[in-house]
């Protein structure tokens, strides 16, 4: 967690010189500047209460103007996050939040644009926008809150849902093999990628600022509880004293250890498979190290399948690198054509081409 | 440059006709819509008026020599103003006997057929269903002047000594003919020996080539025998100024991009690429220091709600597409309405269900413009009438969305999304500017924002991210007038409706009356939108030098109707709407006025001949 300390600091001392810089001292946010005035209409318990308020406490913390944010949301219980910001934000229509998004920050790239959406929105209706949005590394912030069912429809089974899972829409159990959010994002070479979950609340902060720094598609599955139609489906990853059980926390740079002993660890075998040894026998300079910078997806894709109870769940950030945005490089195209031919002479336009004179 | 001696060239009568309706065909790998352009332009720059029809097949390379690989392009040049790209073709170039089959039937009678009598062999005959050789047989072509040409050898011959393959060698025989029709209608080949030079700078060699086989065509006109005249179409009677050849999808590309940068903002374009709208977008993305972005996206619903978000940060925007794509783009659409955004949607209309016919035209997307959505859902519809007419129309589309907040149909069609004519280029100081408001200041008491306090014409304000102060949230759920905030109080959603109708209706108040061309009151009132103008306008101009108590109502502006456009029809006993389709704006115009308007309605892919509608006017007066 030093490290992430070290950026935090970074980032606070950048602000601090933005705002020298520009000689007029932006406003203190804080996280009530960020919330609206319209009435949180989620079910009482939902994790959604606890990703809106994690979200608000950072925002004020980045340094960015509240006007230069805005909350592009589909449809789905998540969805209606835009309303609760006191930023600008577009509740929009099913699984298009991601390419209305992209319109906006290739239009506006000066804008830092943040999308919320859910398992159905982002990966079974939205399916195409999200990869696409993702290899095409648009400068967004990818929120997708995972509870592995509709909610908003009450209660069918999603494409996150276990095979097995009984809904109202599967009485005998869900046939549908189950998509892994972060398998697709790394499979689309995002170059953000990170799992939190809704009540870890420390580690969810610090999940969304390294989101917010990140220059690029940010991608962030959290795990978020429905407490009305899946009621204790990530269990396993929030209960205090079975999640460092459960989860791996990642941390760059560092061996992949953990237990509430911190007894264990992941190797990879000589069949190039992941497994868990205990320390007792292992050495740790012998355990698989975490490089969230690794240019191959591969090592994070291998982290993404380790699934519980299989395997401890990696927690954090999997994936961080560095590659051009595509909103940058539609700027730079329309500079570079400007610098070329001018700024767009109509006349010139207009006699361009088959051209005559009539006396 | 001239390839004819002048002395020797008085030995073949030149004979001066009005206009002529030339047909270029062969494989879709002849290259014969090169030909047909080529034509166009050095007929334009000559000063006649043109107007053109390309006529393609879906499949970009149909087995060679079969029937379904067949490609056209028609044109009509003129001494006098053309509407239309002519009825019956005068003189045809058939490259093959597949051309030949499929293009026949439109020359006419007495007219000049030109074929490549190489392609004539066993193997070209029996793709093209042909028992005999129609060269041979002496009654299949009796009714027209027949000339027999082996452009194959002679274009092979003109080129020897250059070090092309048979390949390169075979691929300048659409030059030989077309500088074989250009001694037929003594044209000027300069424009197009420009055009050659420069397209081939890097292969002095295949330059070389053309040029030679252009020339070749030429020289074959004038030495054999086979032709006796040639002819002359004067320059027609345009008004003085600069011109420019146009096709409708140049110009609405033209148009946006003039739009923008006259408004001094930005144009986001959102497209997937699609037949027949995609040029919009390859014309777009070249006037990036326009202040054009153009996004191609991963799929139609990404094109339309790329656009709505890039309206949201204040862009100017526009998605073009044709109907699947339209079709896909319809809960998007609904969304910008529901936003009340302003954007502009682009039909290049195509024959349809479904896939349909993607390289011909149709009208027949006008209900899914006016009413491809759920709930009740109005927006403004305006159509093109001529491919010209597409940059003036672009232009008024945004001008529209963005004064009135609004998405905005513009339609328009195969026919004149391809189709050519000259375009008197502007002056730039004459177009008007539209004006692009956003807000910077709180609209309410204390120091809140209303994203829905509308104006007197119902238009609610532009406040775009970035703004201090103005932070609101849109949606697609009903919202309360004024806040914009949820709400789905029964009595809200029906002023909410209700609203969203009476500020499109307003939008009469802002766009011209509806004109007539003929007499102001009589029997027949013609009436038609979009690509058709050409062929109804023609059609009516002859009935009424025929005497026949007859009017043309061309409708640009479709949703709102004019505010006058009641009282028009009021003045006729009977009205007539033409359309390419089963009777679309027939039934909105009889559901809106209640009057009985009949129908004369074509869905072949193609459109109006004159004929066809003159004699459906002379039924109706009868």
């Amino acid at each position: 967690m030093l490290i992430d300390l070290v950026r935090t600091l970074i980032t606070k001392k950048r602000t601090a010189a933005i705002m020298s810089m520009t000689d007029v001292e932006l406003p203190v946010l804080t996280a009530k500047d960020f919330a609206s005035d319209q009435e949180i209409r989620w079910c009482p318990r939902c994790g959604d209460y606890s990703i809106l308020a994690q979200m608000k406490k950072v925002l004020p913390t980045l340094g960015i103007p509240r006007e230069n944010i805005v909350f592009v949301s589909g449809i789905g219980c998540s969805s209606r996050f835009p309303y609760y910001m006191n930023t600008y934000g577009f509740h929009s229509i099913h699984g298009r939040a991601p390419a209305i998004a992209t319109g906006l920050k290739v239009a506006r790239p000066e804008l830092q644009v943040w999308v919320i959406t859910g398992d159905g929105d982002a990966l079974s209706i939205g399916g195409n926008h999200f990869m696409h949005a993702i290899r095409r590394n648009v400068d967004l912030k990818i929120i997708l809150f995972n509870n592995q069912i509709y909610g908003l429809t009450k209660g069918q089974y999603s494409p996150t849902s276990p095979l097995g899972k009984r809904t109202k829409s599967s009485p005998l159990g869900s046939v549908d093999y189950p998509l892994s959010p972060l398998s697709v994002a790394i499979g689309s070479e995002a170059t953000f990628v990170a799992r939190s979950v809704d009540v870890d609340i420390k580690h969810l902060t610090m999940v969304l600022e390294r989101a917010a720094a990140h220059k690029g598609t940010a991608f962030v599955e959290v795990y978020q509880d429905c407490n009305v139609f899946n009621s204790g489906a990530f269990e396993f990853a929030s209960k205090k004293d079975e999640k460092v059980e459960n989860c791996i926390y990642l941390e760059n740079g560092k061996p992949l250890i953990f237990g509430a002993n911190r007894d264990k660890g992941i190797r990879l075998n000589g069949k190039g498979e992941l497994e868990v040894v205990g320390l007792d026998e292992v050495k740790e300079d012998d355990l698989l190290f975490h490089d969230e910078t690794s240019k191959e997806p591969a090592h994070a894709f291998k982290l993404a399948r380790m699934r519980w109870p299989e395997m401890p769940e990696p927690m954090g950030v999997f994936r961080d690198i560095k590659k051009p945005t595509y909103d940058a490089a539609v700027q730079q195209q329309m500079e570079d054509a400007t610098a070329k031919n001018g700024g767009g002479d109509l006349e010139a336009l207009f006699n361009s081409g088959d051209t005559w004179e009539v006396k | 440059m001239s390839t004819v001696d002048t002395a020797e060239a008085q030995e073949k009568e030149l004979q001066e006709v009005e206009s002529v309706v030339i047909r270029f065909c062969g494989d879709s790998g002849d290259g014969m819509q090169l030909a047909g352009t080529q034509f166009t332009n050095v007929s334009a720059v000559f000063g006649n008026d043109v107007s053109t029809l390309p006529d393609f097949p879906a499949e970009i390379r149909a087995p060679a020599g079969s029937l379904a690989g067949v490609s056209g392009f028609q044109l009509c040049f003129s001494s006098s103003e053309v509407f239309t790209p002519g009825d019956e073709v005068d003189t045809l170039v058939a490259m093959n006997p597949a051309a030949l089959k499929t293009n026949l039937r439109d020359l006419k009678r007495g007219g000049t057929l030109i074929v490549n009598e190489d392609a004539f062999d066993k193997a070209n005959l029996q793709k093209a269903h042909y028992g005999t050789n129609p060269l041979e047989d002496g009654d299949a072509l009796a009714a027209y002047r027949v000339h027999k040409v082996p452009m194959t050898r002679l274009t092979r011959d003109s080129v020897e000594g250059l070090g092309l393959t048979q390949r390169e060698a075979d691929r300048c025989k659409n030059i030989f003919a077309l500088g074989l029709v250009y001694w037929l209608y003594d044209r000027d080949a300069t424009p197009t020996e420009e055009w050659l030079t420069s397209k081939f700078s890097k292969h002095p060699s295949i330059a070389e080539a053309n040029l030679r086989a252009l020339k070749a065509g030429q020289n074959y006109g004038f030495s054999t025998e086979s032709f006796t005249v040639h002819y002359e179409v004067g320059p027609a009677a345009l008004p003085a100024g600069r011109y420019r050849k146009m096709t409708g999808n140049e110009a609405l590309a033209f148009g946006l991009a003039t739009a923008a940068r006259l408004a001094n903002t930005e144009l986001f374009f959102g497209g997937y690429p699609i037949t027949p709208a995609s040029d919009i977008l390859h014309e777009l993305s070249k006037l990036k220091h326009f202040g054009v972005k153009t996004f191609q996206a991963e799929d139609e619903i990404a094109a339309i709600t790329s656009v709505i978000g890039a309206a949201f940060g204040g862009a100017l925007s526009v998605t073009a597409s044709s109907g699947p794509g339209i079709a896909l783009k319809g809960e998007g659409i609904g969304l910008a309405v529901m936003t009340e955004l302003p954007l502009v949607i682009i039909n290049v209309q195509r024959g349809g269900p479904s896939t349909g016919l993607p390289t011909k035209t149709e009208q027949s997307d006008l209900f899914l413009s006016y009413f491809g959505r759920n709930g009740d859902c109005p927006l403004v519809l305006l159509a093109a009438q001529s491919p010209a007419d597409c940059f003036d129309m672009a232009q008024e589309a945004l001008r529209l969305a963005v004064n009135h907040m609004t998405p905005v149909f513009l339609l328009t069609d195969g026919y004149i999304a391809n189709g050519a004519e000259p375009w008197p280029i502007p002056n730039v100081e004459d177009l008007k500017p539209i004006k692009v408001v956003h807000p910077t200041e709180p609209n309410a008491n204390g120091d809140g924002y209303l994203p829905y306090l509308r104006d007197e014409n119902l238009v609610r304000p532009w406040a775009i991210p970035g703004t201090p102060g103005l932070e609101h949230r849109l949606g697609g759920i009903e919202k309360s007038d004024g806040t914009g905030n949820v709400d789905y109080d029964p009595k809200n959603h029906q002023h909410m409706v209700e609203t969203r109708q009476r500020k499109i209706d307003l939008i009469a108040n802002d766009i011209p009356e509806q004109t007539v061309f003929g007499p102001e009151s009589g029997e027949l009132l013609v009436v038609s939108w979009g690509g058709t103008y050409g062929a109804v306008r023609t059609a009516v101009d002859r009935s009424i030098k025929a005497g026949k108590s007859v009017a043309h109502c061309h409708i640009r502006y479709i949703s709102p109707f004019p505010r006058n456009l009641q009282e028009v029809f009021g003045n006729y006993k009977k009205i007539l709407i033409p359309e390419l389709n089963m009777g679309q704006l027939r039934l909105i115009i009889r559901g809106k006025y209640l009057v009985d308007a009949k129908g004369f309605n074509k869905i072949q892919g193609k459109p109006f001949l004159v004929s066809e509608l003159t004699t459906k006017i002379d039924e109706m007066l009868s």
